[in-house]
């Protein structure tokens, strides 16, 4: 049979299209049907974050860290909450780290229960998507009941949380918490063992440890490449320490280890979400301090330094000393970090924001080499992409 | 983790001739360098047995305008198998190209993308330094404290052209900057200072 030369053709992938998560343009150059180049272009969901926070005040910067990564809004306010926290130098008490730790694992669960089914979906999946998205719902529930908001919940303030949960969340929260394995079971029948779902995901875009390291992949995506490194054992904060949970690793680092290693990582959350409701104690979830943390409207109906306090706050807000902190999480995608330089005035001098899907994306041309065209919205997937947090 | 924060400085100190000078904030450890040294330095750490910094998590900038070297550029390093981070700093002009660290991290790529795109810092030796977040021929670089809040120009659809097009920012009402920073804690208030004579 003669050969016959292609010529290569370069594909333009995105903006808008459904398997992009988001607003990713990517020019593909392939030879045929095989990927030879991928180049991503992002940037078109930049918002100017960064520079919008350096003009508001802290706690009107808390609201920007729910719309970066939009489907774990409570693990981002974490990391500024933490950063501000440990400039301001406050320990917050200890009911509020528990709250802390007990959202920041159900923010964990809603985030891989859109990740893992819509990576499904990218594969041809559709079922897992719909179920899914019934149990978001149940969840963003308790956001609701908590913060009284279902996405940008601006619950975690620097000081603590913004108020106490009310009356039968945690038994809610309980029943809810007991009945979720099944859906994980449901899920996995649905996928783990599924031919077609395997032949889509195995030994598609492996990354090894070493290439993972050194492509800065943290969270999921690292672990899957078989590194055992979770900010909430190595570098524990909160109330992790205290807490019985594993930390659920991958062998190859191909797709279908980032998939297990976000299944595994759900029961684990779970596991930390009874712990927390079994051990949670009673008090306050605000440091006490007004210089710091608003007053109790109560007080402010009779006492003038409340009013006055409340009145300063949310006009000026408070000062922070001189000074600067690089401070991250485990958010559910990886480490999300916030480094704050503070010049001792009002609004952060700079306010940098880490995230982890940035370092991920960078490396789609590394995974995708050498694969089909159809295998690089299964890369894409299992990277767990939102471009609220890459574009910033 | 950081139990040793202050044996470490002084370990890197001593260990690697390219550091100027070292210091720790908040139980952070930030060392500095000369901008000819920043590629043998990160070198050095990363392959050196006692630090290993594999992971280069990010790198920034800040931009300080009245300084006579402006901008101050922060890589973060992080050594998963020490369980070590560090930050490194060199300081640096408007004028000045600072080597690229491509080669040595593959994260950095994109990290030095982003900081030519958003402060205007070029690096030398990086082959693809395009802007990446900034919109396709976007001009002037956004973070600089120079660059105003609401940006130069803005989109709208051109009915007549039947396409989107820039135009100048046109604001119904000025920025406003409320300058709330009053002395509420400490400081004396307007008037006061009179007093005290």
């Amino acid at each position: 049979m003669k050969e016959v030369k292609i010529k290569p053709l370069t594909i333009n992938f995105g903006p808008q299209h459904p398997a992009a998560h988001g607003v990713l343009r990517m020019v593909l150059e392939m030879d045929g049907e095989i990927i030879e180049r991928v180049d991503p272009h992002i940037g078109l969901l930049h918002r100017g974050t960064e520079k919008l926070i350096e003009n508001k005040t802290y706690l009107q910067a808390v609201p920007y860290f729910d719309r970066l990564d939009y489907v774990s809004p409570m693990c981002q306010e974490h990391a500024f909450a933490l950063a501000v926290e440990k400039l301001l130098k406050i320990e917050i008490p200890i009911r509020a780290s528990y709250i802390r730790v007990l959202f920041s694992e159900i923010t964990r669960i809603l985030n891989h229960l859109l990740a893992l089914p819509a990576m499904a979906m990218d594969v041809g999946a559709m079922t897992p998507f719909l179920w899914s998205f019934e149990q978001r719902e149940l969840l963003m529930e308790f956001y609701e009941k908590v913060s009284g908001a279902r996405l940008h919940a601006a619950y975690f303030r620097p000081g603590g949380v913004y108020r106490d949960m009310p009356h039968g969340l945690l038994q809610d929260i309980k029943k809810w918490a007991i009945k979720f394995p099944k859906f994980i079971k449901d899920l996995e029948n649905l996928l783990t063992d599924n031919r077609i779902f395997k032949q889509r995901t195995v030994d598609i875009g492996i990354v090894s440890a070493e290439d993972a390291i050194d492509f800065g992949f943290t969270g999921p995506m690292l672990r899957a490449s078989g590194v055992k490194w979770d900010l909430r054992k190595e570098e524990s904060y909160e109330v992790y320490d205290k807490l019985d949970f594993e930390i659920p690793i991958g062998k190859n680092g191909d797709c279908y280890d980032r998939y297990f290693v976000r299944v595994e990582e759900m029961k684990e959350s779970l596991k930390i979400i009874h712990q927390c409701i079994d051990s949670i104690p009673k008090g306050h979830v605000m440091v006490k301090n007004n210089k710091i943390t608003p007053p109790k409207r109560k007080l402010m109906k009779t006492s003038m330094e409340s009013l006055i306090h409340h009145f300063k706050l949310f006009t000026e807000g408070y000062k922070v000393p001189k000074g600067e902190t690089y401070t991250s999480v485990e958010a559910p995608k990886g480490e999300f970090g916030v480094y704050i330089v503070s010049d001792g005035s009002n609004k952060p001098y700079k306010c940098k924001i880490r995230a982890p899907g940035f370092a991920h994306l960078q490396a789609m041309n590394f995974c995708s080499k050498g694969h089909m065209l159809a295998d690089v919205v299964a890369i894409l997937g299992s990277m767990d992409i939102v471009f609220g947090e890459i574009d910033r | 983790m950081n139990k040793n924060i202050n044996n470490l400085g002084t370990f890197i100190l001593n260990s690697c001739k390219y550091v100027t000078n070292h210091e720790i904030i908040n139980n952070e450890l930030i060392i500095t360098t000369k901008i000819s040294n920043i590629y043998n330095l990160l070198d050095e750490l990363k392959k050196m047995n006692d630090l290993n910094f594999e992971m280069l998590l990010d790198i920034t900038a800040v931009d300080y305008p009245q300084r006579s070297k402006r901008f101050e550029l922060v890589y973060n390093l992080l050594s998963l198998k020490n369980h070590l981070r560090l930050r490194v700093k060199i300081f640096l002009n408007d004028n000045e190209i600072v080597p690229s660290i491509s080669k040595l991290y593959k994260s950095a790529c994109w990290y030095e993308r982003e900081v030519w795109d958003m402060y205007g810092v070029s690096f030398s030796g990086n082959n693809d330094l395009r802007r990446i977040l900034t919109d396709y021929g976007f001009e002037g670089y956004p973070l600089r404290k120079d660059f105003p809040l609401t940006g130069f120009v803005e989109l709208r659809y051109d009915e007549a052209k039947k396409k989107v097009v820039y135009s100048k920012v046109k604001l119904t009402q000025d920025y406003r900057n409320f300058d709330f920073l009053s002395p509420w804690e400490g400081g004396t208030l307007p008037g006061d200072e009179k007093a005290d004579n």
